[in-house]
């Protein structure tokens, strides 16, 4: 609490009232990912019943709903609303990069794919953690964040097939070997686990807890930033803008305080849920 | 009221009537004439009295007196008299009690069972404390008392039963066919479960169960655990051992449904670990979805043959269809799905192993590495605040 109001005050000295914020998101990516940590919480908390469905608080969170059959409604109905989500990104992705001819999209700076200097900045953040270099100047997007991606995306497919080879099992079978349809539980729940596991702990770490951000960095809730934080998160990104000189066109008023506060809410129960799913998660593998 | 005072009351007429007519001096009417009180004591304070109405109402009606109390030869009787001997007439119940659990006379006298001596119905009579519908409540006297059933070795199993498909058919429905505790126990001659000759005994439960349920038990005795038992294998399971002595439940319902695979489990350990890691075990285990593939739905329940026998459900030419009854368009791809795959055994699931194991591999790298940077990131993020706080003079330096 004390790091909290301690990080609030320095804020208000560092920046003051005419700090100058920058948008470092945009409304459509805001709402992606409003869509993709909701429906991941809801198949999180509907699919971890179902992989523990021994231990007692897995039988007793069913009986509350309605047992198995609203279990499996609530998560089939969270994963078709991820795979359109999923889709229209892949969708804007291919718009943007192969109609659109937009740069960047596949290659460079901005782009989601991981470069060399990604490579560069994994050691050498590492090199800084203990000791041994200065800190890394990142770019728009950080090597753990790329991963990030990454990881989402390819589970998103990974844990989408094998879901939908299960729910539509007897059509697969038209075209997957027979032993196939026992791998996808398999590949599906250990897939799922590595997902909670990492989102729960490592994400929520990295981006939001970590003293820099800690409790919460509000960038994905309200898609601005303040010049100062801007500038010690991703110097080169900064640094690249003003070089550019299109550093002025991405300034934003700052974001009003009922978006400022309804992020906080929802930021907030997101991630108490999530640590709520990972203690149980935990209490499942281990008691088990 | 004590007998002396009644004895003197009717002193005078009793007294009479035995001078004049000797020979009917055990007629109902002079006993009655005292013992039709229903306060009449003895002298050590049990009751002597007699319910006259209901005596001539029941079974032994046109039985005088002394047919059974023939100690008593002459008024007025001692005060002490032996007691009635049922076996006069009832040679074979008699001779069914030897041997019983309920041998003992003076624990389990006659009445124990049929109730008032003098109120006796015939046990197609509803107010027989042995009609049927009576059976249950007559023995729980008895067995339905905790304290008792300890002190016997007993489980009070009489609350089970009533909760049962049987005491529920029998209790509510008022089903006479429903199994009541002497169904299956038998009456007189009752054994103990571990005595051969009784029909609880465990070889001999099919036959028992089957004199109701003769289908079910043709279809078992057909089976491999019938086949077992028949065989004198008696590790196999007879009814009793899936379905329980007294707290049988309905089988198609979800309460059973629920709790049902660990009853075959118990036994068939691997199998139940495999069925355990598949979807078929974990949706099943949430409830409110009783319809998920139990034990019995792939196997059957009663006649359950080896995969080898085409008659099985399990044969592989007859998996279509046995899938197909859950899985509208099950195929023949389909239906190689292994319900008992064991991920953990490279020999048996080859390609399920190695899935496993790329999974486990890649889940357990990632978290590892990530935990890791994770960690250092925290500390050193945590040691830059502190120190670029206190050169400003910062709450930590």
């Amino acid at each position: 609490m004390a790091d909290r109001e301690q990080a609030a005050e320095e804020r208000r000295e560092e920046g003051g009232p005419n700090e100058r914020y920058f948008v470092r998101f945009t409304r459509a990516q805001r709402y992606l990912h409003a869509v993709l940590f909701t429906t991941f919480l809801g198949l999180a908390a509907t699919g971890l019943p179902m992989r523990f469905s021994q231990s007692a608080w897995a039988r007793l969170a069913a009986s509350r709903v309605g047992g198995f059959g609203a279990i499996i409604f609530f998560h089939k109905l969270f994963a078709v609303v991820l795979t359109v989500a999923f889709l229209i990104h892949v969708k804007d992705v291919f718009q943007r990069g192969l109609v659109n001819r937009e740069k960047g999209i596949f290659w460079g700076s901005t782009s989601m794919v991981a470069n060399w200097k990604d490579v560069k900045d994994l050691f050498g953040h590492l090199r800084w953690m203990v000791g041994l270099g200065p800190k890394p100047e990142f770019e728009r997007y950080a090597y753990w964040e790329k991963f990030d991606y990454w990881a989402v995306f390819w589970g998103m497919i990974v844990i989408g097939f094998s879901g939908y080879a299960m729910w539509f099992a007897p059509f697969f079978a038209r075209f997957l070997p027979g032993w196939a349809l026992n791998a996808v539980l398999v590949i599906h729940s250990e897939e799922a686990l590595l997902a909670i596991l990492f989102i729960f702990s490592i994400h929520f770490v990295n981006t939001h807890l970590r003293p820099e951000s800690f409790p919460m960095d509000m960038v994905i809730f309200t898609g601005v930033e303040s010049e100062e934080e801007f500038k010690t998160k991703r110097p080169k990104e900064y640094e690249r803008l003003a070089a550019e000189g299109r550093l002025e066109a991405r300034i934003s008023p700052a974001p009003p305080l009922w978006l400022l506060n309804f992020s906080r809410a929802v930021g907030a129960l997101a991630i108490l849920i999530g640590l709520i799913l990972l203690a149980l998660t935990l209490t499942a593998y281990f008691g088990s | 009221m004590k007998i002396r005072p009644a004895i003197a009351l009717t002193l005078g007429a009793s007294a009479l009537l035995l001078l004049a007519a000797p020979r009917t001096a055990r007629a109902q009417t002079d006993c009655l004439a005292c013992h039709a009180d229903a306060g009449l004591q003895d002298a050590s304070g049990h009751s002597v009295g007699v319910d006259a109405p209901k005596f001539h109402s029941s079974i032994h009606s046109s039985l005088q007196c002394g047919d059974c109390h023939a100690a008593i030869k002459e008024y007025p009787h001692p005060d002490k008299v032996t007691p009635v001997e049922c076996d006069t007439c009832h040679a074979d119940e008699a001779a069914g009690l030897v041997g019983s659990v309920h041998a003992s006379r003076a624990e389990h006298p006659c009445t124990s069972c049929h109730g008032n001596a003098h109120a006796i119905f015939p046990k197609t009579d509803p107010r027989s404390a042995v009609y049927p519908l009576n059976v249950p409540r007559t023995c729980g006297a008895c067995h339905g008392n905790d304290a008792m059933a300890k002190q016997h070795g007993l489980n009070n199993v009489y609350p089970l039963y009533l909760d049962s498909i049987h005491g529920f058919a029998l209790s509510k429905e008022g089903l006479l066919v429903a199994a009541n505790c002497q169904s299956c126990h038998g009456s007189h001659h009752i054994l103990s479960h571990k005595d051969p000759r009784s029909p609880t005994y465990k070889a001999n439960v099919p036959e028992t169960c089957g004199k109701c349920h003769a289908g079910i038990t043709a279809d078992y005795m057909g089976g491999v655990h019938g086949k077992a038992i028949a065989a004198g294998k008696m590790d196999a399971p007879v009814c009793s051992d899936c379905h329980t002595a007294h707290a049988i439940e309905q089988p198609t319902e979800s309460a059973f449904r629920m709790q049902s695979t660990p009853i075959c489990g118990n036994c068939h350990k691997d199998k139940f670990s495999t069925y355990r890691d598949t979807f078929h075990s974990q949706l099943g285990s949430l409830g409110g979805y009783v319809e998920t593939a139990r034990c019995w739905d792939c196997h059957k329940a009663h006649e359950i043959l080896p995969a080898s026998d085409p008659r099985s459900p399990i044969n592989q030419a007859n998996l279509v269809a046995t899938c197909g009854r859950c899985h509208a368009g099950a195929n023949v791809s389909f239906v190689q799905y292994q319900p008992h795959a064991n991920a953990r055994n490279r020999k048996l699931n080859p390609a399920l192993y190695y899935t496993r194991l790329f999974m486990n591999l890649l889940l357990a790298s990632v978290l590892t590495f990530f935990m890791i940077h994770t960690v250092l990131w925290l500390i050193r993020s945590r040691y830059h605040q502190i120190k670029t706080r206190s050169a400003k003079g910062g709450k930590n330096g």
